[in-house]
């Protein structure tokens, strides 16, 4: 149950250091993506400008507010609120977003599936749980929207975020097939039987 | 009688949707404490701790709770003692609802269903979705809920049979519980609709869902399920944020209706942990906020 601090980009030793249970600060770049960016990018053939190799992406999509450029609001847009969004959504395109933009880590809410653990111990990676539901305190981990690209999806654009003490965040899901959210759903499944007893279903 | 200024129902329609995002109602940071108490695995008591800070840190800094601003609801009451025009009643809401995004820079998550674009105005097409019903009371109330999609991608209906009985309820129950894992956004309300309809079993698990903590079914059977059901639901470990934990639901709350010999419908809706709600009340005394 180590900790670690890390300075994105990172590499595969790097993220395949990172063991369920242990727990991750990150500093300086992020970028946020969800369901729109995932499905242009992987099922309608557009490209992005940023280089993603080595990265983090977090499940997002925020609330901002368009102000002019300036150093502070580098993009044009004041982050309002930034949270995180349900993983699960966005299994599928887990594999490509590691093998051809060479993503490294993913930060989420909820939990990822067995096709997103595969990719991890393939390619080395590793699943971040961040606390759903908590965007106001995870706004003050964001320093500022430094750029932005795929912009008329938004809010569901492809965000470049400056962070400073971006956690800690508990690695959930690791290189090694470790996740703890399925250890948690098959210890959950093994008490179906007794629970539904006490509610005196019949079986 | 009192009559309804509907340049006031138009400014609380957009107060309501801010206050809603930002505001925790006392029964669900009440329901936080409680678990907090209770709670006996490690990880999720720190998992509880930050929902905690979160809820300090949203209101210290006038900040949303969080970044979903959902599917806006609004739940409008009416007395018997007021005069309203419903279809100008219905246009100052949705009015309402787009001032609130535009002017306080809300996300707009709302999308056409098929081409997905997006109004950037929290409305569009039946939305906001609007309920009305009426009372003998001398007031109206608009309830104003933004549902995060987290939990609401996690409803389920089962047209069960008769010959199943309150087994295919409760066993329904535990496995929407057991399936949904950590995709709501747990603890949450779990929303239980029993009878009716098809779709009033849905619209009933929902309102179970949006119920404040402490208040129970009115139906004796309802109100013995939600008991039976609550404690069950928080031994399968689940826990907060699905990753493990004795604070799975902070209540399982059922509402329940009528339904045909034939049938034997359920309905699963969930409420994530930011429960939020928030309630504005036009009476003789003019308008007040709350939850």
């Amino acid at each position: 149950m180590a900790h670690h601090e890390l300075v994105t980009p990172v590499t595969e030793q790097q993220a395949r250091a990172l063991r369920i249970n242990d727990t991750v600060t990150l500093q300086r770049t992020l970028f946020g993506i969800r369901d729109a960016t995932l499905i242009h990018l992987f099922d309608r053939g557009r490209t992005t400008r940023f280089g993603l190799n080595g990265h983090a992406v977090i499940h997002t999509a925020p609330n901002v507010k368009a102000v002019p450029r300036s150093i502070e609001h580098p993009a044009g847009y004041a982050p309002l609120c930034v949270g995180t969004t349900t993983s699960a959504r966005m299994e599928r395109f887990t594999h490509a977003l590691m093998s051809e933009y060479g993503v490294r880590i993913i930060i989420g809410k909820g939990g990822m599936g067995k096709q997103t653990l595969a990719a991890f111990s393939e390619l080395g990676g590793a699943y971040l749980a961040v606390v759903g539901g908590a965007a106001a305190l995870e706004t003050t981990w964001i320093e500022r929207i430094e750029d932005v690209d795929m912009d008329d999806l938004n809010p569901e654009s492809l965000w470049r975020f400056a962070i400073r003490d971006f956690g800690p965040l508990l690695v959930a899901m690791d290189s090694y097939g470790g996740s703890l959210y399925d250890a948690v759903a098959d210890a959950a499944q093994a008490r179906r039987a007794d629970v539904l007893r006490s509610l005196g279903v019949r079986t | 009688m009192l009559q309804i200024d509907l340049a006031q129902v138009e400014t609380a329609a957009k107060e309501l949707y801010v206050r809603a995002l930002k505001q925790l109602p006392p029964d669900i940071k009440a329901g936080f404490a409680r678990l907090s108490e209770t709670e006996t695995n490690a990880t999720a008591q720190r998992v509880l701790g930050t929902m905690l800070t979160n809820i300090a840190v949203a209101e210290r800094t006038d900040n949303l709770l969080c970044q979903d601003t959902g599917i806006p609801i609004y739940n409008v009451t009416i007395g018997s003692g007021v005069i309203v025009d419903g279809a100008r009643l219905k246009a100052a809401i949705r009015r309402g609802c787009e001032r609130a995004t535009r002017e306080h820079s809300l996300r707009s998550s709302i999308v056409h269903p098929i081409t997905r674009v997006n109004e950037h105005s929290s409305c569009g097409r039946e939305v906001p979705v609007m309920h009305f019903d009426f009372d003998a009371s001398e007031q109206m109330s608009i309830e104003m809920i933004p549902k995060g999609s987290g939990s609401e991608n996690n409803s389920f209906l089962k047209m069960a049979i008769p010959a199943d009985g309150v087994d295919a309820i409760k066993t329904f129950v535990i496995d929407c519980v057991l399936n949904a894992g950590g995709k709501t956004c747990p603890p949450t309300i779990v929303g239980v609709g029993i009878g009716g309809t098809s779709d009033l079993c849905m619209h009933l698990a929902k309102r179970a869902a949006g119920r404040p903590l402490g208040t129970r079914c009115t139906d004796p059977g309802g109100a013995a399920l939600e008991g039976e059901l609550s404690n069950a639901v928080n031994s399968l470990g689940v826990g907060p944020q699905g990753l493990g934990g004795d604070s799975t639901a902070f209540a399982v709350h059922v509402e329940l209706a009528a339904t045909h010999i034939t049938m034997n419908p359920v309905a699963v809706n969930m409420q994530c942990h930011s429960a939020r709600r928030a309630r504005a009340t036009f009476s003789e005394r003019g308008i007040e906020y709350g939850f």
